[in-house]
């Protein structure tokens, strides 16, 4: 794309083309030859973690789509059996919703490179707003995929962020009705937001292909902002660039592949794992992560409109960015206050991003409103005033001069150490008031957590004893057919020891040739009947209370960590909420109601359960289930072993995924090393 | 991209039955697929929304502006937050109300905001009463 290419193939097939197509000289001018700076650092591999990052979620999304159901009645089911029954769907699934964290984790990281070294400034200005138009195509792209699950999460940040537009006068409602193709979030949204979110990636796509034009055409910025001048600044695309983006990509795939095996559910919301209810609203509605900042500044204004125009200022506002900061050092390695100032700036996003996720009282909220001030005096006062005010350091002549007198690295790991340890110390104060009397589950020793756990066979055959002898009089099992009984990673029955088990069960078959229904005895492929025929008849025979499906439950349910242990737990792949707090629930049951705590009729205390009434009685009881293999019957143990046996039914390919993760950690810590060095040779007498 | 012929259809004005609802009980029907409050509210409640002053509320308007009269102890709502569209919990909050669980708005006994994020009070939607004991939305 830098002007007409002299390539020349030496195959005549490939002649031909280039005669009439000119396409591979493109490609030689663009991404071979194209003359890099030889002072970029490792933040300048994100541009090809980020296209990398958009193939991936295409292809993953592409083969998604063609198992996905768009249908308000099917979307949740659907995608349940994407995970359980499509080959490696389970797999695509992770790398797909994943894959969405981690694009925009590097899109952050993009930008925020970009406000660093000043890639904004003359001659940049187009190529900085089409990186904003990707960036706000990406956030309606995310945020429809996000709906598309269709669980509670889903329904009730779509109904809130549709019911933004209605803060806008006059044609608020009408747009509102426009989004939804109905009175209300139903299916039509839903439809429509699958037909979108297929477009939109592509509409990026071609975005990008802009972007990449305007970059080749203005030249890559580079860490110190002077234009090269000479041969000697720059260094041809391929193999320089190439190499070294091949191992900036690898290094994020570590990363990616450490949520996608290990942590798959860390950065979603339990409540998506219940399927949608249009009559009952999540306590506590968060978006994604990545809108956490721009939702806390929406509701830090008391206003609705004045809300609603903030948090989209807050992104519009980057494309005026050129013109805001109009210093002529581009790189804040030479301006020591904005470089200041910069770290503040982003220690106050992460800061909002912290509190879009709480809950929209006392503190928080003035917090919030201070901290939107800050963002917003960021673009507004500081950077204008500083482009006046400050004096920069002496820029060097150019970027081989740059590169022979290397220092001040040190600094920004300074400032990196700094926040990390203020935020620690935010934490142990968060820490030091969540100890006061709380009732968290205690945190059980359980054979499938950690990157090498397994079901404990005995605990998932006893388990489903006890679902079968207790649970199951309530509590439906209806994702899990009896044929995965006999699946590997599941409680290791034979095919035979199934089919026996399903003749057990009677399920409800027809119409036959008199077009009546009739009972047959169950078959291996038959799902577990559920106990009630719909939710009204469970919620009219259970006092109001309708008991959940239990196949995802260990999925669902989840309780708060508090702040600093979301952040160990990253570290420690700790997973397992869920299954602590079906355990604890099971077991909290207490005749003895402390004082201050009153239950209603028809409700039990339990120690547990989110506002301690619950409404189902004491389900266990030492000795109410034997057990054959001499396990103690307990109802400790009872807890226990249905508990792993629910985790199973939650996510049956458990093994598999941790199994395959080992697998693909080792394949790409020898790949980046392989990576490292060859970019070390090929880069030897460019340094 | 409006609402197709078959949603609009399907959002025809329905009838309902208030008969076996009691007092201070309340119900909630689905029309239009919004979740609308059909509160039989006691003397206290009535009282209560009667005595507020009209002109200190934050979107002003009385009570009987909100219910039909010779009816007043029915109060039909549409049970969706007018801050960002989640659904209030009936009988909760500070004002013998609805709270609403999302962002803390809270509702007195007319659906009237008090406190809270919300701009509005919750709407009440075209109604009329076919007989004493049977009402009509839409």
């Amino acid at each position: 794309m830098s002007g007409p290419s002299d390539y020349q193939p030496s195959n005549p097939a490939l002649q031909w083309i280039e005669r009439r197509l000119p396409i591979l000289g493109l490609m030689h001018s663009s991404f071979v030859v194209y003359p890099t700076p030889r002072n970029l650092n490792y933040w300048w591999t994100f541009g090809a973690i980020l296209s990398f990052m958009l193939g991936m979620q295409i292809l993953t999304g592409v083969i998604l789509a063609m198992h996905y159901t768009p249908h308000a009645d099917l979307a949740f089911k659907s995608v349940e059996l994407i995970v359980r029954d499509v080959n490696y769907g389970w797999l695509l699934r992770n790398m797909h919703a994943c894959g969405a964290s981690m694009f925009f984790f590097a899109v952050y990281v993009h930008m925020l490179r970009g406000l660093y070294y000043g890639s904004y400034k003359e001659p940049r200005e187009v190529l900085w707003i089409l990186g904003v138009i990707i960036y706000l195509l990406m956030m309606a792209t995310g945020f429809m995929g996000y709906v598309l699950p269709w669980g509670q999460m889903s329904f009730w940040g779509a109904t809130v962020i549709t019911n933004l537009f209605s803060a806008i006068p006059y044609v608020g409602e009408s747009i509102v009705t426009l989004l939804w193709g109905g009175y209300s979030v139903g299916n039509p949204t839903l439809n429509r937001f699958f037909s979108l979110h297929y477009l939109l990636p592509f509409l990026i796509a071609g975005v990008v292909v802009l972007h990449v034009w305007a970059l080749h055409v203005a030249g890559q910025n580079n860490p110190d902002g002077v234009e090269p001048k000479t041969e000697k600044d720059t260094v041809p695309f391929t193999p320089h660039a190439t190499i070294k983006d091949m191992f900036g990509v690898s290094c994020f795939l570590l990363l990616y592949a450490w949520f996608i095996f290990y942590m798959p559910n860390y950065l979603g919301d339990a409540d998506n794992y219940i399927p949608a209810n249009p009559g009952v609203t999540p306590p506590h509605i968060v978006p994604e992560w990545y809108y956490l900042p721009f939702y806390a500044i929406l509701r830090s204004i008391p206003n609705k409109l004045a809300g609603v125009i903030g948090m989209f200022s807050a992104i519009i506002i980057l494309c005026f960015l050129p013109w805001l900061d109009a210093a002529k050092t581009r790189s804040s390695k030479y301006r020591p206050l904005a470089k200041q100032f910069f770290w503040i700036f982003v220690a106050v996003c992460i800061l909002l991003g912290y509190l879009g996720a709480q809950p929209p009282e006392g503190i928080y909220v003035i917090a919030g409103r201070v901290l939107t001030v800050c963002y917003f005096a960021y673009f507004l006062i500081v950077l204008p005033l500083l482009s006046r005010i400050e004096t920069p350091r002496p820029v060097p002549n150019s970027i081989s001069e740059a590169i022979l007198s290397k220092g001040g690295k040190a600094v920004a790991s300074v400032m990196v150490a700094i926040v990390a340890a203020g935020a620690l110390f935010l934490g142990s104060l968060q820490d030091a008031r969540a100890s006061e009397g709380s009732d968290q589950p205690p945190a059980n020793k359980w054979s499938f957590a950690g990157p090498f756990g397994k079901f404990d066979r005995g605990a998932l055959q006893r388990g489903l004893k006890v679902y079968k002898e207790v649970c199951a009089s309530c509590h439906g099992l209806s994702f899990i057919a009896f044929r995965n009984l006999a699946d590997p990673g599941g409680p290791g029955y034979s095919v035979a020891q199934v089919a026996a088990f399903a003749s057990d069960y009677k399920v409800k078959d027809g119409p036959n040739d008199a077009g009546e229904m009739f009972e047959r005895p169950g078959r291996a492929a038959d799902y577990f009947p559920s106990p009630f025929p719909n939710e009204q008849a469970a919620r009219a025979a259970n006092g109001g209370a309708a008991p959940p499906d239990l196949s995802l439950i260990t999925k669902a349910r989840s309780y708060k960590r508090g702040f600093p242990w979301f952040i160990f737990d990253f570290f420690t792949q700790y997973q397992e909420q869920g299954p602590d707090y079906v355990a604890a629930v099971l077991q909290g049951f207490d005749d003895h109601v402390p004082e201050g705590v009153t239950i209603p009729e028809g409700s039990y205390f339990n120690r547990y359960f989110p506002g301690h009434a619950i409404k189902m009685p004491k389900p266990l009881s030492d000795g109410q289930v034997t057990y054959d293999d001499g396990s103690p019957t307990t109802v400790a143990q009872y807890a226990k072993d249905v508990t792993t046996f629910l985790m199973w039914t939650a996510e049956p390919h458990m093994e598999a995924r941790k199994r395959l993760g080992f697998q693909v950690f080792v394949f790409l810590i020898i790949f980046a090393g392989l990576m490292y060095f060859t970019k070390k040779k090929v880069w030897a007498d460019s340094h | 991209m409006n609402p197709d012929a078959s949603t609009i259809a399907a959002g025809a004005p329905i009838e309902v039955d208030l008969s076996p609802i009691a007092e201070g009980q309340d119900i909630k029907v689905f029309w239009r697929g919004k979740p609308i409050y059909i509160s039989h509210r006691t003397k206290k409640q009535i009282d209560e929304a009667r005595a507020v002053n009209v002109a200190s509320l934050p979107d002003p308007q009385s009570d009987e502006a909100r219910v039909k009269s010779g009816h007043e102890q029915w109060l039909v709502v549409i049970g969706i937050c007018t801050h960002l569209g989640c659904i209030p919990i009936a009988h909760e909050g500070n004002y013998d109300g609805f709270f609403c669980p999302c962002h803390g708005s809270q509702y007195d006994s007319s659906g009237r905001i008090r406190q809270g994020p919300a701009p509005a009070n919750l709407p009440v939607p075209p109604y009329q009463f076919v007989s004493d004991t049977k009402i009509q939305i839409g």
